[in-house]
């Protein structure tokens, strides 16, 4: 704890230190040196990623070659232990002390209340946001067509599922498995009422039409999902999405009379605007996407910070907290949670029907259980309640693999993004740009006190 | 009514019972943790139970609260002219009836500031939804400000108006005893009931609480029940009091009767040794 600050400081200190010298903590159980394991095992991943292919004949024939070709091992190992050691060994002493300053002037406010304060001021706050805005928004005309899909396809439409994710997983606290399972289906019945699934839909609609019809059948799916669930939690929920996942992509799969089976919806319309004045559709080029999917994006986020801010952003984060005091308090805590999943739902919905009607083709395999478990490590990995921090960390993972295809081998792109999400959770576990109460709750769980991870609950996975 | 309450001990049709549990026997598989518990909590009265550890305090508080759902009986509240039955009923609707509670352990939301922690109980009742929030509604701004004031003006009933935004879970154990009482008030309660309240709070504390909570029964008109193994608390607040023994009502009375009732002596001599005989460690 660093909240000591005031002239005794250091007699204080030193009382701390012989108490941690009384506790004896074996040196090879204190974090410093758990840290060093968890980067050798890290260097060992790097060497295996770094290495020849998987070779189908022997098992084995890649961690041998890796492991054993010279130097790589020893150099990675080296690289990572160069890594630690800056990190810990490096004296922070002038750091920590303008930090103590900073915090003496301001002692009787907490640490969390003074960190962003110059950040905090509205009009900094607004401009920092309109220039990255504005940065974003010219982006593609800078890039080539490549990048620009790369930002359309993989890029946009995945922050627009994070964001919903974290209503879910971030303020709620459910750990959900299954969130693609709604992107299918809001791919799924954008298809359908644009008319590229072999069951015809009573009237065939623009994609622009398709899209809320899609948002809320993904509302209703999400609510449907959510009714006789929700009882359960943690480990419990997760598999039941799980489920859900799998008989979502089964039928998808497997309907060829509805879902055009393993092949998919081809020629799903591009959505256009025929407004008297206002005559556009989007075409091929993925530009004008990334600007309709931001502009979403931005709405989105708008009416998000808003809910977080509200009573029901109040009430999920009791819920996350300590589900039994919430509902001693008067908080419906289905009826919260039930929001909470549908609201992510639809917002899920919502970029499955602007995926369907980009890409103009849709089959089973962009809705593999993959994709939900990559959408969770983007939120974990941006910072799990925080909208931004999300927003971030989702941009930079969907980007790596696809900067990663340029320099390594494309099969192995997956591997380097699990060997920084290992670096991330040892380093740094609340993500890239946590949200407060979040950090707060790390916070108290250092100390003892409380339990940041709300994925985790007590045994028994049912409340009364 | 009011004049009457203080004097009667049972009465079978009381027009002024408030919470009235007839017959509750809750069951752990083989171990029965409540056998046949009768209690009947006045309108504006505070009623203390005691007994020694493993009596069944809690589980009586968990099984009016909704927590647990005893096996037989019956639990009626009787608020706004009517008979509300509670058993079986979910914690939140329990809350909504107007019976409030706070924890034995302290559950508090440790991240959120002691304003959060009361508004999110105090916004319990607002029927504002996530549409009207999200679009900025005058209703919903409105609902906003009116639990911001309430929940201003609570901390600063229970004495913690210079603490609104502190952490919870930074505050000390009696500003945390006081802020789960705040919130459990927040929530417009008939009843509230207090489980251990005075637990690991120092002398000045108990002086304090024992305050409060007279001050929430006079001035808010709210009846109480009380959990508390601190007997001089539980004698200079009570109206009346209820002992429990193995899931059992023992005795039930003044503080003055049930200090000398033997059944009280010898559940507390006999059954449970770190006990002090009620009354006795305070003279």
């Amino acid at each position: 704890m660093s909240t000591i600050t005031r002239p005794e400081a250091d007699e204080r200190d030193m009382v701390v230190m012989d108490l941690a010298k009384l506790r004896r903590v074996p040196w090879y159980r204190q974090p410093r040196w758990t840290r060093l394991f968890g980067m050798v095992l890290a260097a060992a991943l790097l060497a295996l990623a770094t290495g020849p292919n998987a070779s189908t004949d022997d098992i084995f024939f890649s961690v041998n070659e890796s492991m054993t070709d010279g130097v790589r091992l020893p150099v990675c190992i080296a690289l990572m232990v160069a890594f630690w050691a800056f990190f810990e060994f490096v004296p922070k002493a002038p750091v920590e002390r303008a930090k103590a300053t900073a915090r003496a002037n301001t002692v009787d406010m907490p640490a969390w209340q003074n960190t962003k304060k110059a950040f905090d001021k509205t009009p900094v706050k607004l401009g920092a946001l309109a220039v990255v805005v504005v940065v974003l928004a010219v982006l593609p005309l800078f890039i080539s067509t490549r990048w620009n899909q790369v930002l359309v396809g993989n890029v946009a439409v995945y922050v627009l599922l994070a964001i919903g994710l974290n209503v879910v997983v971030g303020w709620a606290g459910l750990l959900d498995l299954g969130f693609i399972a709604f992107f299918a289906i809001g791919a799924y019945s954008t298809a359908f009422w644009t008319g590229s699934l072999p069951t015809k839909p009573p009237v065939e609609l623009n994609p622009f039409l398709a899209m809320p019809i899609a948002v809320v059948t993904c509302l209703i799916a999400g609510v449907l999902l959510g009714a006789p669930t929700l009882r359960l939690r943690g480990d419990y929920l997760a598999i039941v999405t799980l489920g859900f996942h799998e008989i979502v992509y089964l039928i998808a799969n497997n309907a060829n009379g509805f879902s055009g089976g393993s092949g998919g919806a081809t020629n799903i319309p591009h959505p256009s605007v025929h407004l008297g004045f206002l005559d556009y559709e989007w075409e091929l080029d993925p530009k004008p996407y990334w600007w309709l999917i931001m502009g979403m994006a931005a709405v989105v986020v708008f009416l998000f910070i808003r809910l977080e801010h509200s009573r029901v952003g109040r009430a999920w984060t009791a819920i996350r907290e300590d589900e039994i005091a919430a509902a001693a308090n008067g908080v419906n805590t289905v009826k919260y949670k039930l929001m909470a999943f549908a609201i992510g739902a639809s917002t899920s919905g919502l970029a499955g029907g602007v995926y369907a009607s980009k890409t103009g083709f849709i089959s089973p395999e962009s809705f593999k259980l993959m994709f939900s478990v990559l959408v969770l490590a983007y939120v974990i990995f941006g910072g799990m309640g925080s909208i931004w921090g999300v927003m971030v960390g989702t941009a930079l993972l969907a980007w790596l693999p696809e900067y990663l295809k340029d320099w390594v081998d494309e099969n192995d792109r997956i591997t380097y993004l699990g060997a920084l999400l290992v670096i991330m959770m040892i380093y740094r576990p609340q993500g890239l740009i946590p949200s407060r109460r979040r950090k707060r709750e790390l916070t108290l769980a250092k100390e003892g006190i409380g339990d940041a991870d709300a994925m985790t609950e007590p045994a028994g996975g049912r409340i009364a | 009514m009011s004049t009457t309450s203080m004097t009667k001990e049972t009465t079978p049709q009381t027009t002024d019972a408030v919470v009235t549990a007839r017959g509750l026997t809750l069951r752990f598989g083989g171990l029965v943790c409540l056998n046949d518990v009768d209690l009947t909590l006045n309108r504006g009265e505070i009623l203390a139970v005691i007994g020694p550890n493993g009596a069944g305090k809690t589980s009586l508080f968990n099984s009016l609260t909704g927590v647990y759902v005893p096996q037989e009986g019956r639990i009626t509240l009787s608020a706004d002219g009517g008979e509300q039955n509670l058993l079986g009923r979910k914690p939140h609707v329990v809350n909504r009836l107007g019976v409030a509670r706070t924890f034995q352990n302290i559950r508090l939301f440790g991240a959120l500031t002691a304003l959060e922690n009361v508004k999110i109980a105090a916004e319990t009742r607002q029927k504002s939804g996530p549409v009207g929030i999200m679009l900025g509604m005058p209703w919903a701004r409105r609902n906003e400000r009116a639990s911001d004031r309430r929940s201003h003006e609570l901390l600063d009933f229970v004495g913690m108006a210079d603490k609104l935004n502190e952490l919870a879970a930074s505050l000390s154990y009696g500003d945390q005893r006081r802020l789960e009482i705040a919130r459990a008030l927040a929530t417009d309660p008939q009843v509230l009931l207090l489980d251990e309240p005075a637990a690991g709070t120092n002398p000045t504390e108990k002086l304090e609480l024992a305050e409060l909570i007279k001050h929430i029964n006079r001035e808010l008109g709210i009846s109480v029940l009380l959990i508390e193994h601190d007997m001089r608390l539980v004698m200079s607040v009570a109206d009346r009091v209820t002992v429990l023994n193995f899931g059992k009502v023992i005795a039930s009375g003044t503080p003055a009767e049930v200090q000398h009732n033997p059944a009280v002596v010898e559940a507390y001599l006999g059954a449970s040794d770190e006990e002090a005989v009620p009354g006795e460690e305070d003279k």
